[in-house]
């Protein structure tokens, strides 16, 4: 386990999500490589299934951290959250552009939204954990040089 | 405008004493209506079916993407490596903001036109002679995709916010940075991989 910048234990949140993120690329690419045949949905639903809950379970260890820099948390995690939205729809476009079928298309739209998750939680815990704890006296500000 | 700090307390791991920081942004506004076209355009593009857009946002999304990863990982990494810690700060906080727009952008842009091309084009159907490295190639990009995404952009994200700090900590900005160096084979590994399936998948 890391540690904050004020010595606290933290839980793997950086590393669950990475994981969670590696199961959605792994299902998109099974879903990918089967065109224009029937996509091995079993086992991309199994892979977006596990990786949501690596997110869910993750979401929850990082809830319970006490004390932590939430401010700094929910600055990066709201312009993240907003870029990634960004590119998450983007691509959503791409594919009812190219008339994705029905079943591909709701398995695709719920990897990218745990994708949209799982990416700016990762910035954003990366920022806060160095980042002093909510109520802890800031940094001091240096005195001008004479 | 620049800051100058202070010397730091006795203990503390702080910036050196007397060391110059520039002002900046973490994200250059400047450079968010430039993502804004970019994105928008790419839109159209893929919307209109406009191949020679699509095929431009593809081929010169790829190639500055793969010609900055080369050139970050193996010319200007070492290079700043060697600098001083005042040059390095410096470099730093005037390149960094800026990688933290161009980068997404440009993933986005090359895959996405990457993506319709391949569509297009049928090289993306399991019945295309092909279709093997069209899929090697999404291994490819889904590797550098949680290298980025897991480890370079969180690190210089964090980066920028400990430089902001009146006292940036120098082991915590030491400890994020060998993060890039660690990387830099990796993508590199793949960037290099990418161009021999591109120029492979153009050619036959």
């Amino acid at each position: 386990m890391s540690t904050t910048s004020s010595g606290v234990r933290l839980p793997p949140v950086a590393e669950l999500a990475v994981a969670s993120i590696v199961m959605m690329l792994a299902g998109g690419i099974l879903l990918a490589s089967r065109i224009p045949g029937r996509p091995d949905y079993p086992l991309s639903i199994a892979l977006v299934a596990v990786g949501g809950a690596i997110t869910v379970v993750d979401l929850v260890l990082l809830l319970r951290i006490r004390p932590f820099a939430w401010a700094t948390f929910r600055l990066v995690l709201r312009w993240a959250l907003l870029a990634y939205g960004v590119i998450s729809a983007l691509l959503v476009y791409v594919f009812a552009i190219n008339h994705t079928p029905g079943s591909t298309m709701a398995v695709l739209v719920v990897t990218l939204v745990v994708f949209a998750v799982d990416v700016p939680t990762i910035l954003a815990f990366t920022v806060a954990r160095f980042a002093p704890p909510d109520g802890a006296p800031a940094t001091p500000l240096a005195e001008p040089a004479p | 405008m620049t800051q100058q700090l202070a010397g730091p307390p006795a203990g503390a791991t702080g910036a050196p004493p007397g060391l110059i920081r520039p002002e900046f942004d973490i994200v250059p506004r400047g450079g968010l209506p430039i993502v804004g076209v970019a994105l928008v355009g790419l839109a159209v593009a893929v919307g209109t079916n406009a191949n020679w857009a699509v095929d431009f946002f593809h081929v010169v999304g790829g190639g500055f993407w793969t010609a900055l990863d080369l050139f970050l990982g193996f010319v200007l990494g070492p290079i700043l490596g060697r600098l001083s810690i005042p040059a390095r700060v410096e470099l730093t906080t005037r390149l960094m903001p800026k990688m933290l727009l161009i980068m997404p952008t440009l993933v986005t842009c090359t895959l996405v036109a990457g993506w319709q091309l391949a569509k297009e084009s049928g090289n993306i159907l399991s019945t295309s002679p092909n279709h093997g490295w069209v899929v090697a190639s999404m291994i490819v990009v889904a590797v550098m995709a949680v290298v980025a995404l897991g480890v370079l952009e969180p690190a210089n994200l964090a980066v920028l916010f400990e430089l902001k700090k009146p006292q940036p900590d120098g082991q915590v900005i030491a400890s994020l940075m060998k993060r890039f160096i660690y990387s830099a084979g990796i993508t590199g590994a793949m960037q290099v991989a990418t161009l021999i399936i591109m120029t492979r998948l153009a050619t036959r």
